[in-house]
């Protein structure tokens, strides 16, 4: 059975999946290195389309400028976030650290509602529509898609080859010998929340080309991120890499055999079994 | 090279060292011995500043460590290998011999000391992409003293280096322990293995209770007639 519709269905899914597997790099990383999880990772997301949808239409800002200034700033909030939020709470029991992040996220909801209202922002731009053969793909998809895609590759490349990055890759498998190596824990920890804002603030980039901004977008992305790193193993990052693509699959081609929201039902369920199957992840060590 | 003086230091209320002074001369290999408890690994933990000092200084060549934060000791040429190894297991051989030579000035001379580390040891060149936790013990403490090694250091810290091998594996660590000293490193080595340790080392301190008994050369140890009894089971 040949379906066109089906084959770009299943395109769909993997361009989505790229853009998921970027979201839950950050997440992940975070979470590997520190061992604390940022609920409120995409409300940092939030805070990178806010600032792009405000100096680009608010004023006038070159739009590869306004972006490179919201990865920046996300990448700031990251540190801030470790800095003033998880510090003070970094050994204490991990229900604390959830609850703390936790309340980040609705404190940032909130502050965007005051800021910039509740309304749906978009950057208004127009993108074009790609065909192939008789399939149509949206050029920001595949924009977004090609841009994970690097920015996965060039974590990837940073984790592993660099003095910095097999620092990172050490501190979570033993942390108290560090200053041993001459490294500075606490150094290695600000590094990699401004790491994990930067890919927040990536992904704001690509989403915004796609989707309207308003204050409670994280709920649209935060739960579906942080199950794919659950899916994958947290603070694996491999697993999370895949376990992205898997999710995407389904929201696609189920959305394509029923509705789009049939598509996140069947995801969610999906996780729910797998929790019961597999509670420590798909590609667990 | 390494003077400590009247050195204090413990966790919480229990105080694990009294009153400890010490001394390293440069191109000497001193060893710490003495019974399970007795404060060695907090000796050179504290040496290292992974552990601060309640009360005393500890100078390393002219340098007083109290003023340097912990990250920096390795800087002014101390390296400590730890005890039970402390490999990151999850990294190769190569990745855990990058981490040692993490700081600036060590980078530069990263491809050189890799290669003197290999020359030293050929197991880790084969075992290179290998992840170091999949080794065996005395593979680990090759990969552990290599990793101390690239730092440059003037003056290696061991912590029990024989710990939890075979007798076999811990000939082999021990003839380590003599290579290393061959290369003219300077060496303070803390050990149970009393008998042993006596015949690569020059001098030997006798740690019980967190406080020095006996000092002198490691021949006048061995003779000793407390050492005999203790430790040697004579």
């Amino acid at each position: 059975m040949f379906d066109i519709f089906l084959i770009e269905a299943v395109i769909n899914g993997v361009l989505l999946g790229g853009v998921l597997a970027l979201l839950a790099l950050g997440l992940n990383l975070v979470f590997g290195v520190i061992d604390v999880v940022w609920i409120c990772y995409a409300e940092l997301v939030m805070i990178g389309m806010y600032a792009i949808w405000w100096l680009f239409v608010h004023y006038g800002v070159p739009l590869p400028v306004a972006i490179g200034a919201a990865v920046a700033l996300v990448a700031l909030a990251g540190v801030a976030l470790h800095v003033l939020v998880i510090q003070p709470v970094l050994g204490t029991p991990p229900i604390n650290q959830l609850l703390v992040t936790g309340g980040v996220l609705f404190f940032l909801q909130a502050a965007a509602t005051l800021a910039f209202g509740i309304e749906f922002r978009n950057l208004g731009l127009r993108m074009p529509i790609v065909e192939v053969g008789e399939m149509f793909f949206s050029f920001a998809r595949i924009l977004a898609f090609a841009t994970a895609l690097a920015g996965v590759a060039a974590l990837w490349l940073f984790l592993t080859r660099t003095y910095l990055g097999t620092a990172i890759r050490a501190i979570s498998q033993d942390r108290e010998i560090m200053p041993l190596m001459g490294v500075n824990p606490r150094r290695i920890y600000l590094v990699t929340s401004a790491i994990g804002g930067g890919m927040a603030g990536i992904a704001a980039a690509l989403l915004a080309l796609q989707y309207d901004v308003h204050p409670a977008i994280g709920l649209s992305f935060g739960p579906i991120t942080f199950m794919i790193c659950v899916l994958g193993g947290l603070g694996n990052m491999a697993g999370g890499f895949v376990a992205a693509f898997v999710f995407a699959q389904f929201i696609s081609v189920g959305g394509f055999y029923a509705q789009v929201e049939w598509g996140y039902v069947i995801a969610f369920a999906f996780f729910i079994v797998m929790m019961f199957v597999r509670p420590q992840g798909l590609f667990s060590r | 090279m390494l003077e400590v003086r009247g050195v204090s230091a413990g966790y919480g209320g229990f105080r694990a060292l009294s009153d400890v002074s010490l001394e390293v001369r440069a191109g000497e290999a001193v060893a710490v011995i003495g019974p399970n408890g007795a404060g060695k690994t907090t000796l050179l933990r504290v040496i290292s500043k992974l552990i601060p000092a309640s009360a005393g200084e500890i100078v390393m060549t002219g340098v007083k460590l109290a003023d340097v934060p912990p990250e920096k000791v390795v800087e002014l040429g101390i390296a400590h290998v730890p005890e039970n190894r402390r490999l990151f297991p999850r990294l190769t051989v190569e990745e855990n011999l990058r981490m040692g030579a993490f700081v600036p000035a060590a980078r530069a001379r990263f491809r050189e000391r890799l290669e003197f580390v290999y020359a030293l040891f050929p197991r880790l060149r084969e075992r290179r992409d290998q992840l170091a936790g999949t080794m065996s013990g005395g593979e680990q403490q090759m990969c552990a003293i290599g990793r101390a090694l690239m730092s440059g250091p003037r003056l290696l810290l061991m912590d029990e280096p024989s710990a939890g091998l075979a007798p076999v594996i811990v000939q082999q660590v021990f003839e380590l322990v003599r290579r290393i000293r061959a290369e003219g490193y300077t060496v303070l080595i803390v050990e149970q293995n009393v008998q042993q340790v006596l015949r690569v080392v020059d001098r030997a301190y006798l740690l019980e209770v967190g406080g020095i008994r006996l000092a002198g050369s490691a021949a006048e140890l061995l003779a000793s007639d407390a050492i005999r009894r203790s430790y040697l089971g004579l």
